[in-house]
């Protein structure tokens, strides 16, 4: 067997938890050579960062514990030598690259400084260590780099932060580079880019990268290889290309059958009078325009998605449009009359018509309350609803309603997974039997295959009760097979507006065209269709 | 890799057992929590029948008996722990005095908690300019010397358990106050604080049912930790003369009489401080044992526990 640049062979770890021993990965193998790109896929709490984490020695001991296998590196095996070595090893020959940026810079130190350190601390002099800062962060792309490295983590964006990122662990030349979710908390522009710089920065040194994410476009953009896991096994693997065109096991074939914008676009309803006329909406925070002169219309039953990236606004929208922030001008008339200057009697008599289901249900659910009392709390507020003696019935219609069973009750939000949870927060917004509900980012903290039971559940709910809904969403494939009007929001503004057909096909505004373009198709032959055309409009 | 098990598509977990039963069984499954409840349970069963029982026994004086030391096993049970420099069994006041002792601790440390934390939740939510106003009113407390307070207060109103009760308490206020504001502040942006808004949930419902539960476990350490500071404060201005007066007794005013005779006769002061001790450790052990069992997330820890023991 040639030798591979870094090869695992065989590993299992387990965690010693409440619940007994979780066997996090089991019997896992795979390798990377050099110039080449290796991607973990899996969804969360399929073992997919473990393997990467023992590499790297991060795995804690106790409750972890690596049952069998070796990671062969250099000829060594990397499990059998000592903590010193292991160090020498980590950020010079092994490098990582972490999902959040902002979390694994310290805030106190200057990037400078930091990126200093990191050769430094692996025995270089301060003054090469310091030209070479200079060279990385030059060559990572951000502006005045000089300068730069006088600045703190908090002055530059997330893009801007995880090229930092990418410049610290270049800084000592390493053989791999393993990447955790490097994008995923990336706008879609951005996400482009930092791919892009990942790739060049390869072809210029050679090293092998490991990346390990959730989504398979960015496996389609990136990836040489491909291993699919699944509860901490190896369920498939073989180059992009093949996994996605011919996937063997069904894990493989579900995955890629949820990813979003391959279903039929819907045609909007018939024009009637639109129940929620927004217009001229202003807001700024000091000197930010949050929201500057938005309007839209909505008509009854029907789905609105509002894209953009981050800073955009469009989460002000939804938190102004349910008084949860004032609007500084402008009116929002529902059924006729304007939401913005409704009186707290009438504002709480609307309460009842609109609702809002949050990004993140882990957050949004009160921790110490039963799904019961999530639910029936609704009732409390608004007595007139339901009498008490027929709520538990009501809840259990509801649980069935979203998928769940009437006996998750009694149980915390904590007990149930991601999209349970969301399911909850959907059975609450729906006890009030809402008119419009408004879902801030509603699926995208959700696996794919999650994120797909989510929208079917939204869809179903919007047929059979002629709930309106504003999506709002970063990523357009999410909404194109459930919305019918689109609304592209940059920098607090309405960029474009069209229905769904017209914004995916026939796009005006450039930043429209730009987002679409950015997105990451599931499909390699596509994605690398994409990337020869960038580079021939670049020659 | 969360450690909390997360319940999968499918799983049927099987029925929980009744409410008491199950912090019964969390109790057993913490030892030391086990072992705080009882001490507190026998310091209130002293401070309810323990005047009644041996209030003229730990009065009368014993001339002869002066400092008799502990541990003669010749002499009746109430003498195990040696007599005082009256020749009062020591026993015998240790349990007398749990009822001052806790009243004015318990009451001072309750009413702080309620007044401070009523006051806090309101200066976290309310508008701006009230949350001010209470913090300075915070401000004014803590800046005052709470000793000067206590003397001019008690001075003007007279000793007596309730003063010395009311003093205290405003002395403590601004501790509960400050951290239940700085709690508030950062709930009250919490996603579901928002999704409770969108509902219509009152501004009341919103504190007392969802932010309140989450700063409480946080109080409730303050509050035992507190117990202890508020049992010496009361000894420091029994000993100034101003607090509980004799012949009524606390632990913290046997502690102080004690003090002169440290060098010869040390079980005077050793007693009612071990006894001091043990409630507050046990105090803080049950403390920390309830703000796991309140919180439903954390709670597999005991239950898990006790599965393995049992």
């Amino acid at each position: 067997m040639a030798d591979h640049l870094l090869e695992v062979r065989n590993l299992s770890v387990e965690f010693h938890t409440a619940g007994g021993v979780v066997k996090a990965v089991n019997d896992v193998s795979w390798h990377v050579d050099r110039r080449e790109t290796l991607a973990i896929l899996g969804e969360s709490g399929s073992g997919k960062s473990v393997s990467t984490a023992a590499i790297l020695d991060l795995i804690d001991m106790p409750p972890g514990r690596i049952t069998s296998g070796e990671i062969r590196f250099d000829g060594r095996d990397l499990l059998k030598l000592g903590a010193a070595e292991r160090r020498d090893i980590n950020g010079r020959r092994i490098a990582m690259i972490f999902q959040d940026p902002l979390s694994h810079l310290n805030p106190v130190y200057n990037v400078g400084w930091q990126i200093v350190e990191t050769m430094t601390a692996h025995g270089q002099s301060r003054a090469k260590a310091q030209a070479e800062a200079l060279r990385l962060v030059t060559r990572v792309g951000i502006p005045n780099p000089a300068e730069a490295l006088r600045k703190y983590p908090h002055e530059f964006s997330g893009g801007q932060r995880q090229r930092l990122m990418i410049a610290m662990a270049l800084a000592m030349k390493p053989d791999v580079i393993i990447a955790d979710e490097p994008t995923t908390a990336l706008d879609v522009t951005v996400q482009a880019e930092v791919l892009a710089l990942l790739k060049e920065l390869q072809g210029e040194t050679g090293m092998g990268v490991v990346i390990i994410t959730h989504d398979l476009g960015v496996v389609a953009e990136i990836a040489d290889r491909v291993v699919v896991m699944n509860a901490g096994e190896i369920v498939e693997s073989g180059t992009t290309r093949d996994v996605y065109h011919n996937p063997r096991h069904p894990y493989t074939r579900k995955l890629i059958g949820a990813a979003p914008g391959k279903g039929e676009m819907h045609a909007p309803l018939s024009t009637a009078e639109p129940v929620l006329k927004v217009r001229n909406v202003m807001k700024t925070y000091g000197t930010f325009k949050a929201l500057d002169g938005v309007g839209l219309d909505l008509m009854a039953g029907e789905t609105l998605a509002v894209v953009g990236e981050s800073g955009s606004g469009k989460s002000t929208l939804a938190r102004i449009l349910l008084r949860l922030d004032e609007a500084d001008a402008g009116e929002a008339l529902w059924k006729g009359r304007d939401l913005f200057r409704m009186s707290p009697v009438e504002l709480f008599v609307l309460r009842r018509d609109l609702q809002m289901v949050f990004q993140d249900p882990t957050q949004s659910l009160n921790p110490r309350m039963t799904v019961f009392q999530l639910i029936s709390e609704a009732w409390v507020i608004h007595p007139e609803i339901l009498p008490k003696a027929q709520w538990r019935r009501r809840v259990a219609d509801l649980l069935a309603q979203v998928g769940l069973r009437p006996e998750h009750a009694n149980r915390y939000p904590h007990q149930f997974s991601g999209g349970q949870r969301q399911r909850i927060a959907i059975a609450r917004a729906l006890a009030l039997e809402p008119e419009l509900i408004i879902c801030d980012e509603a699926v995208s903290a959700l696996d794919v295959s999650v994120q797909a039971q989510v929208i079917d559940l939204l869809n179903r709910l919007r047929r059979e009760m002629g709930i309106a809904f504003i999506f709002i969403a970063h990523d357009l494939p999410v909404v194109r097979d459930f919305a019918d009007h689109v609304m592209v929001m940059r920098k607090g503004r309405v960029v474009e507006y069209g229905t769904v057909r017209q914004v995916f096909e026939a796009p005006r505004d450039p930043y429209t065209q730009a987002l679409l373009a950015a997105g990451l198709d599931p499909d390699p032959d596509v994605q690398a269709a994409r990337r020869a055309e960038r580079l021939s409009v670049r020659a | 890799m969360s450690n909390v098990p997360a319940m999968t598509d499918g799983t049927v977990l099987p029925d929980e057992p009744s409410a008491p039963r199950r912090f019964l069984r969390m109790l057993w499954a913490d030892k030391f929590a086990l072992a705080a409840t009882i001490i507190l349970l026998v310091v209130v069963l002293m401070a309810v029948f323990g005047p009644a029982l041996l209030g003229d026994v730990a009065q009368k004086q014993n001339l002869r008996g002066r400092n008799a030391p502990p541990f003669d096993w010749e002499r009746g049970w109430l003498w195990w722990m040696g007599a005082d420099s009256l020749g009062r069994p020591l026993l015998a006041r240790i349990i007398v005095a749990a009822r001052n002792t806790i009243t004015v601790a318990a009451g001072a440390v309750l009413c702080s908690a309620l007044v401070g934390t009523a006051l806090g939740l309101v200066a976290g939510y309310a508008s701006r300019r009230v949350g001010e106003a209470i913090m300075r009113l915070a401000d004014v407390i803590m800046s005052f010397p709470s000793l000067l307070l206590a003397v001019i207060v008690l001075y003007i109103l007279g000793p007596s358990v309730a003063n010395v009760v009311v003093v205290l308490a405003i002395t403590r206020i601004p501790v509960y106050l400050r951290t239940t504001r700085a709690e508030v502040l950062e709930i009250r942006e919490r996603m579901f604080v928002s999704a409770a808004r969108v509902m219509g949930a009152s501004s009341r419902r919103i504190v007392l049912r969802h932010i309140l539960p989450v700063v409480l476990p946080t109080l409730m350490t303050i509050a035992t930790l507190d117990f202890a500071y508020v049992m010496l404060a009361e000894s420091a201005l029994s000993f100034l003369g101003i607090g509980i007066q004799p012949p009524e007794i606390t632990w913290g005013l046997m502690i102080a009489q004690g003090k002169e005779h440290l060098t010869r006769a040390w079980w005077l002061s050793f007693w009612p401080g071990l006894a001091i001790i043990l409630t507050t450790l046990s105090l803080n052990l049950l403390s920390n044992w309830m703000r796991i069992a309140l919180d439903p997330t954390q709670r597999w820890r005991l239950e898990m526990r006790g599965r393995s023991n049992g």
